[in-house]
């Protein structure tokens, strides 16, 4: 680049000749190149502030665009994304503890109707009422004339209908896919599951919901989308279940009762192996909630669960394993058992009006199901303790097993606890709870005195809850059980093999005008086996039995709860495999060794 | 020496173009598979479930107890039962090998005879 001299040489020798001030010419010409400097720097900056100003510009429009667009645009799946569990289906599968279905999903059709596209509504409305008889073409007519453009005719087809209304071809006739909810084994475990339903629908899809039971308590799990490869394991044993239902059905048949229930129960875990109840429903078809009458009357109502119940004397092992515990008694104690005992106002009478005093041992109290002697150890006890110990067996709390109806069965008892109340309550009159409530305490006492929490959902440790009672009071009290069964009240469930302890309850069913029903009781069962090393709770509850073949009616526990859950033992026992204990047999050469 | 750099750029430039039109399409043709094959997948997935379900239908017990009662003749099958359990000692033990050097009985022990010779024999 040429540079121009400040002091150029002949302007210099001009003005020297001519007298100027040379320094001027350099001034002069030096404002002119910074003039210049200055003018370019201005240009360059100029430029680059457009530069940056466009660059900024169409960056913020890319962005705004882009967010325009996605805004505006129909949301896309990634189909980038590896394929897995997100085609799955939206709704976890229910399994039982084996890894077999209760509940899975199953693609079907809703139909709908565009009325604006029909070519023959009337032709439409006779041809479906045809296929589907619960539709009324009169109806179906009107609706497809009253001016709406839009329709549903039904919610799930099946692949057959769907040919049929195929075959009708009307253009108006559409079909939207469907996840339908379904129960394999039909009224199987009914009430664990509950049911489902449809929720919002939409042309394309339905959300399927929970409306009851397993599936309404667990409802956020089983829709979560995260969630929906992994099904959700039960506790429940399918074939033990059926079992127990097929069971506790002929039960109630023969002994010609309102309803039952029936709990089996891992005493280690709380793991529900099975709980039914009858009568039961089929949650694929499950009907409406009753609207009148008696809400137990309904299939619906789960009596293992939602009924609350007096239950009777089960309850005197409470009482008497309690004293046992607080170091007042022991098994062998002799307890005043003289009958009939008076209490103020109040006369405490035996069954039939026996009399098992003037005295009588602890153990044989529960053995012959003893009021007056119970109500002796309750007074022994004191009311403060025996409500503390009640509590604590989770018998005044609702279940906290994984059931919607659970929270709704909260146990009734006495505001007021005088005396008298703890005198009925340590026989399970004057307070009530459900069969699970039942069930889990008994559980309690089963797993040594640590307190077990039902579940219904595959648990794989053992519990690890609070101690309630000492290991040894446990003992004694499920031997005391074992001495119900083979010289008490429960004779008719000595199951060979398996060592059965239990106590029964019977209880009369309040009338509504207050008082008792002499003809209307609730008979309960409960029991451990096998009794030299607790593994399994049952407890069988029967609504309003009468055993027949005798002269005249019986309707006590020992004839009527007690046989159907004998026969439970005898036909689930060999399925959770539980090996019956034979007389122990000389050892040979051959367990010698093995040992 | 420049002018040669720019045309080996321009080069580079057409050639990263059509590399790019060519990435482009295999691009979308491989999302067209991944389509294609997604929907496959939840094609049998769906009827894997459908099957699913139609084995636990079909093996509810309700069926599977009806069908024992129909089937009671040829089949003879009942409920489990506690006496069914047997015990270590009810099994009967095999049968004794006939350890004998002249009886060879079964080929299966001429073999195990040659085997046994012919490892004496290599080293």
């Amino acid at each position: 680049m040429t540079r121009t001299p400040l002091r150029p040489l002949a302007r210099i020798l001009h003005a020297r000749s001519t007298g100027e001030n040379p320094d001027s010419i350099e001034r002069e010409n030096l404002r002119l190149r910074h003039e210049v400097m200055r003018d370019k720097a201005r240009g360059r900056a100029q430029l680059r502030l457009v530069v940056l100003a466009l660059c900024f510009f169409s960056a913020f429009t890319v962005i705004g665009a882009r967010m325009g667009t996605m805004a505006a645009s129909v949301p896309e799946e990634p189909r980038t994304a590896s394929a897995g569990t997100e085609i799955e289906a939206s709704r976890a599968d229910i399994l039982d503890r084996h890894g077999r279905i209760l509940a899975t999903n199953m693609t079907t059709h809703a139909l709908y109707v565009q009325t604006r596209d029909l070519v023959d509504p009337a032709r439409v409305a006779k041809e479906l009422a045809a296929i589907f008889p619960e539709l009324d073409e009169a109806t179906l007519l009107r609706r497809f004339t009253d001016g709406r453009s839009f329709l549903w005719v039904r919610k799930v087809l099946s692949p057959e209908q769907m040919q049929k209304v195929h075959e009708i071809g009307d253009p108006g006739l559409l079909f939207g896919p469907r996840e339908m909810r379904l129960y394999p084994n039909g009224t199987l475990a009914a009430h664990v599951l509950g049911g489902a339903s449809f929720g919002a629908e939409g042309v394309d899809s339905a959300e399927v919901i929970g409306t009851a039971g397993l599936e309404k308590f667990m409802d956020q799990r089983l829709r979560d989308p995260a969630q929906a490869g992994t099904p959700l394991v039960t506790s429940l044993d399918l074939t033990v279940q059926a079992s127990v239902e097929d069971v506790l059905a002929s039960g109630i048949t023969m002994m010609n009762a309102k309803g039952g229930a029936a709990i089996l129960m891992d005493v280690k875990t709380g793991e529900i192996l099975a709980l039914a109840a009858g009568p039961t429903f089929d949650p694929n078809d499950r009907p409406n909630n009753p609207t009148s009458g008696e809400p137990s009357d309904s299939p619906l109502f789960n009596r293992a669960v939602q009924g609350i119940y007096e239950l009777g004397s089960t309850f005197k092992i409470f009482a008497a394993a309690q004293a046992i515990d607080l170091g007042l008694v022991t098994p062998e104690t002799l307890v005043d058992a003289n009958a009939p005992m008076r209490y103020g106002k109040f006369t405490i009478k035996e069954f039939e009006n026996h009399n098992y005093g003037p005295m009588a041992t602890v153990a044989d109290i529960i053995a012959k199901s003893s009021n007056v002697g119970t109500a002796h150890i309750a007074m022994m006890i004191g009311g403060e303790r025996q409500q503390a110990f009640l509590k604590s067996l989770g018998l005044f709390d609702a279940s906290p097993v994984e059931l919607v109806e659970a929270k709704g069965a909260k146990p009734l008892r006495p505001t007021r606890w005088p005396e008298i109340v703890t005198i009925t309550a340590a026989y399970g009159h004057g307070v009530s709870g459900s069969p699970l409530n039942l069930a889990t305490a008994y559980a309690t006492i089963a797993n040594g005195g640590i307190k077990v929490t039902p579940t219904l959902l595959k648990r794989t440790e053992p519990m690890k809850g609070a101690r309630v009672m000492k290991k040894e009071t446990a003992l004694m009290a499920v031997s005391m059980m074992r001495r119900v069964v083979t010289e008490g009240t429960a004779s008719l469930a000595d199951v060979p093999g398996y060592a059965v302890a239990g106590k029964t309850g019977t209880a009369e069913k309040p009338k509504r005008g207050g008082g008792y029903d002499h003809e209307k009781v609730v008979n309960t069962f409960a029991s451990v086996f096998p009794a030299n090393d607790p593994k399994y709770v049952l407890v069988v509850t029967l609504d309003e039995p009468v055993e027949t073949t005798g002269p005249k009616p019986r309707r006590t526990a020992g004839w009527t709860a007690v046989p159907v859950a004998a026969e439970i033992i005898r036909r689930a026992a060999p399925l959770l495999g539980l090996r019956p204990q034979v007389e122990p047999q000389p050892l040979d050469g051959l367990t010698a060794v093995k040992q | 020496m420049r002018p040669v750099l720019y045309v080996l750029s321009f080069l580079a430039v057409l050639a990263l173009g059509f590399w790019a039109y060519r990435e482009n399409y295999t691009t979308q043709a491989a999302l067209r598979d991944v389509t294609a094959l997604q929907d496959e997948i939840a094609g049998i997935r769906e009827s894997l479930a459908v099957q699913r379900a139609e084995w636990a239908y079909l093996n509810r017990p309700d069926r599977l107890r009806d069908l024992a009662t129909l089937n009671f003749d040829r089949l003879g099958l009942l409920p489990m039962e506690p006496a069914q359990f047997g015990s270590a000692q009810q099994v009967a033990f095999p049968p004794a090998p006939i350890i004998s050097n002249l009886d060879i009985a079964s080929p299966q022990s001429v073999s195990g005879s040659l085997d046994v010779a012919a490892a004496e024999q290599t080293p």
